[in-house]
């Protein structure tokens, strides 16, 4: 049976920022045309090609821009990261080649890819999600035991 | 000009939703990955939200060949099920589970001056360029 924590349980705030995330994505396809996928705008900085560079240094700067700006005026919300340097290491390895060969990531396929009905990113969606539940469950229940 | 600001805006209203929604903050999402313990479906929420209004701009989008702005809608033609999709994608989930961060909200804690964001955007962006490397070797033989 599932239990759920409740007291974790933010369905507001996370449907609040859902939307935010949704508005991003939306004026990005609409007045620039582009996918809002985090790790295709990272991930073509290794290759930098003419004319396709700055964009996603801005997109990218906006991004880091976000906790700093926020900082100005309220508390930040909590950022816990448990995970130690080497798994840090690990997981950051992973994601970045990934997310390359998979030709995205939980943005450009899970919110982009899901909006516009694209099978592929469907399949994507499914399958980095049952990954990311089995790594869980292995660590957290076959491993630690907790 | 208009296109990099543009593309500013967005990431930082990206970042802001981000933070707003709790994806920032990884203990959340393994909170939600968490299936088999006190699970969070938070996230789900998260997601719920972002393609609410996604669907609405998408069906914009496909029925345009130029954006607001004038320029070019690139959405993306391919539609192959392939090998490449599932395996990069297993390995970026299998990521995603180790530490509960993917490439968003690693930049936003980069942003907040987590030293574990960090650690974890560099082995990212290394991760990146370690497949770069690979294709380029592949196309060569």
């Amino acid at each position: 049976m599932i239990e759920i924590a409740w007291d974790n349980f933010t369905p507001w705030s996370a449907l609040a920022g859902g939307i935010i995330i949704g508005l991003s994505a939306a004026g990005f396809i609409l007045l620039n045309g582009r996918i809002a996928g985090i790790s295709g705008i990272l991930g073509g900085l290794l290759v930098p090609q003419k004319r396709d560079v700055l964009w996603r240094i801005a997109f990218l700067a906006g991004m880091l821009a976000a906790p700093l700006l926020w900082m100005m005026t309220a508390e930040l919300p909590p950022i816990e990261i448990k995970a130690s340097y080497p798994v840090l290491v690990a997981a950051g390895l992973l994601v970045g080649i990934g997310t390359r060969y998979g030709s995205g990531c939980t943005s450009g396929h899970g919110v982009c890819g899901l909006s516009r009905l694209s099978a592929r990113s469907l399949v994507a969606t499914l399958t980095f999600m049952v990954a990311g539940f089995v790594t869980v469950f292995i660590i957290r229940h076959l491993i630690t035991g907790a | 000009m208009k296109f990099n600001l543009a593309s500013f805006g967005a990431g930082l209203l990206f970042g802001i939703g981000l933070l707003v929604s709790g994806m920032a903050n990884p203990e959340k999402v393994l909170g939600f990955l968490d299936i088999a313990g006190q699970w969070d479906p938070s996230l789900a929420f998260v997601m719920g939200g972002a393609i609410l209004v996604g669907l609405f701009a998408f069906t914009v989008a496909k029925q345009r060949t130029t954006s607001f702005l004038g320029f070019d809608m690139r959405l993306p033609a391919s539609d192959r099920l392939d090998k490449r999709l599932v395996i990069g994608s297993l390995l970026f989930g299998a990521g995603w589970g180790l530490a509960g961060f993917c490439p968003g909200p690693g930049l936003v804690a980069l942003g907040a001056g987590k030293s574990g964001a960090l650690v974890f955007v560099v082995a990212m962006v290394a991760g990146m360029g370690l497949f770069e490397v690979i294709e380029k070797n592949r196309a060569r033989n």
